[in-house]
């Protein structure tokens, strides 16, 4: 079969890309390359243990993940650990969000003090590696204020993504045509009002992409903090380890569950993106 | 027609954006329930000027006084002063997101708080008045251009203001939706409402308006009736202008 070429608006064909580009852009040699490439690394890790001697544990694995006892289904302890990930990543993105929206709601102010405080606050939060403020809150504020490991943690996670979520609702707020706040005032709406029931509803659409990319960086890298050994998926994995050895098994597995994890948050963002796509 | 109480006053108006100065000594008197038409070529302040009538611009001296309430940035009543004055514009500004009942709802009951099944009622009054009532449930974009200037219109009479600005209604949509946004509008001065209205459709000013005001250059030229504005304009500038949009 051959590539028809499609007419564009007034008849003539569309350009089209070059040859080897649509061939590599298709699905099916995508998928192709994407498995080929896998497959090698596996392949190729699987070998290389295999060298080195590695005594491969697989079937003591499972375990880890659930089990049957007399008592019914059993959550193994790296199904108990995501659900410690979830809850830490759940907290510190509904924190992380709001403290965003008022970063962002502070630089839209219009008041000099209200952005100056803003991009302050954005400066220094972009500048500092995670691993260093979360050693800030764990080693100085946790002393002086009196929090725990999980407090420090979650407010570490949820400072350190308000800032690109405050400039993703930023966006999101710019990209609502300004006739919109002009409607909004001239039937007297306060600026509340006018975020609330006309703003904010119509930035969802715009902020929905990039916000889905962000829970899933927030996923990955709240595993950041099992370096205070606060119990979640990557302290967990672990744990088995310096238990049972298996490091290949198990950090395979706990990067399985990670990518699981995301790939099922992209794909019920982009079904909802469809379902709420509202033209204008 | 035209009631004795000066609704809208201004004085010595000057507004600049930086440098540019977009209204130059501008003084007006809209008085209650006129009905007054504002042209000039594009770019002259008309939109400018109205937009300071309802606090989406501010003038940066002279004195603006509507309904009793002097406008300036820092005014505590500008919401009360922006649920007296309603405003139409150029691009209807809908709420996409809204049906069209809730496009007519949500200011009186957020911004009046008046309850749902009153504000439904009152909106579908208006929806009545312009003509279409059958529309209640569609989303904006589901509409045609003259049907959603219609539901603009209707939103702003529900917040049942007493002074309705137009800026440029029917620039945006096609000729042959023009009509249909006009006769409303000329139904809605027959109640009595006062208008201001800035447009370059001639046939509609003569019709309604009992004021011209032609502006250029962010000064108005000449204030007059209509009669005299379309026969004997004083101005040479106006007669020009007029010359031009009337060959077509
Ligand atoms: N927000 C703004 N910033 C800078 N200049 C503006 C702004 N709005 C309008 N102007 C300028 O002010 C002048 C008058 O604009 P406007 O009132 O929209 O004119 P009109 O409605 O008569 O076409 C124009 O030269 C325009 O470029
Ligand atoms: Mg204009």
């Amino acid at each position: 079969m051959s590539l028809t070429e499609t007419p564009g608006m007034k008849g003539q064909p569309l350009p089209q890309p070059p040859a080897i580009q649509r061939f590599f852009g298709s699905t099916v040699v995508s998928v192709a390359i994407y498995v080929i490439v896998i497959g090698m690394i596996v392949w190729g890790s699987f070998t290389g243990a295999q060298n080195m001697g590695y005594n491969w544990q697989w079937y003591r694995v499972p375990q880890y993940i659930y089990s049957f006892t007399d008592d019914g289904f059993q959550f193994g302890e790296l199904l108990i650990g995501l659900g410690a990930t979830l809850q830490l990543s759940i907290t510190a993105f509904i924190l992380a969000s709001l403290l965003g929206l008022l970063v962002a709601l502070l630089r839209l102010s219009g008041l000099v003090i209200g952005s100056a405080v803003a991009i302050g606050y954005l400066e220094f939060i972009r500048n500092i590696p995670l691993l260093v403020l979360l050693y800030l809150f764990y080693y100085v504020l946790g002393p002086i204020f009196g929090f725990d490991r999980y407090t420090a943690s979650i407010l570490t996670l949820a400072v350190f993504h308000s800032a690109l979520i405050s400039e993703i609702l930023r966006a999101g707020i710019n990209a609502v045509h300004k006739g919109q706040w002009e409607a909004a005032k001239s039937i007297g709406m306060s600026t509340g009002q006018t975020y609330r029931y006309i703003i904010l509803p119509q930035s969802v659409r715009f902020m929905l992409p990039p916000m889905t990319g962000e829970v899933v960086h927030l996923v990955k890298s709240s595993a950041i903090v099992s370096v205070i050994a606060v119990a979640e998926l990557t302290t967990f994995g672990r744990n088995i380890i310096s238990d049972t050895y298996m490091s290949f098994e198990i950090w395979f597995t706990v990067a399985m569950v990670y990518m699981v994890v995301t790939l099922i948050l992209s794909v019920g963002v982009s079904y909802l993106e469809r379902r709420y796509a509202v033209d204008q | 027609m035209t009631g004795s109480t000066p609704i809208i006053e201004a004085t010595n108006l000057d507004k600049f954006y930086g440098t540019f100065h977009a209204l130059k000594d501008v003084n007006l008197t809209v008085h209650s329930g006129q009905k007054m038409v504002i042209c000039g070529p594009s770019g002259s302040g008309k939109s400018t000027l109205i937009r300071c009538f309802n606090g989406l611009e501010w003038h940066n001296s002279g004195k603006l006084v509507i309904d009793g309430i002097e406008v300036h940035e820092h005014s505590k009543e500008i919401r009360d002063l922006r649920q007296e004055v309603g405003m139409v514009f150029q691009q209807f500004n809908l709420f996409p997101h809204l049906t069209v009942l809730e496009n007519l709802t949500i200011g009186p009951m957020k911004v009046r708080k008046i309850s749902q099944a009153q504000a439904e009622e009152t909106a579908r009054n208006y929806l009545q008045r312009v003509h279409i009532p059958e529309q209640a449930d569609k989303y904006p974009a589901q509409l045609s251009g003259g049907q959603q200037q219609r539901v603009a219109i209707a939103r702003s009479l529900c917040m049942e203001t007493r002074i309705m600005l137009f800026d440029e209604p029917t620039s945006a949509l096609d000729p042959e939706m023009i009509n249909e946004v006009l006769d409303v509008m000329v139904e809605l001065a027959e109640t009595g409402m006062t208008m201001v209205v800035v447009t370059h459709e001639m046939g509609f000013a003569r019709k309604v308006a009992d004021t011209m005001v032609f502006m250029e250059d962010g000064q108005i030229v000449e204030v007059s009736p209509p009669e005299q504005f379309f026969t004997n304009p004083s101005s040479e500038r106006c007669r020009m202008f007029l010359d031009q949009i009337l060959e077509h």
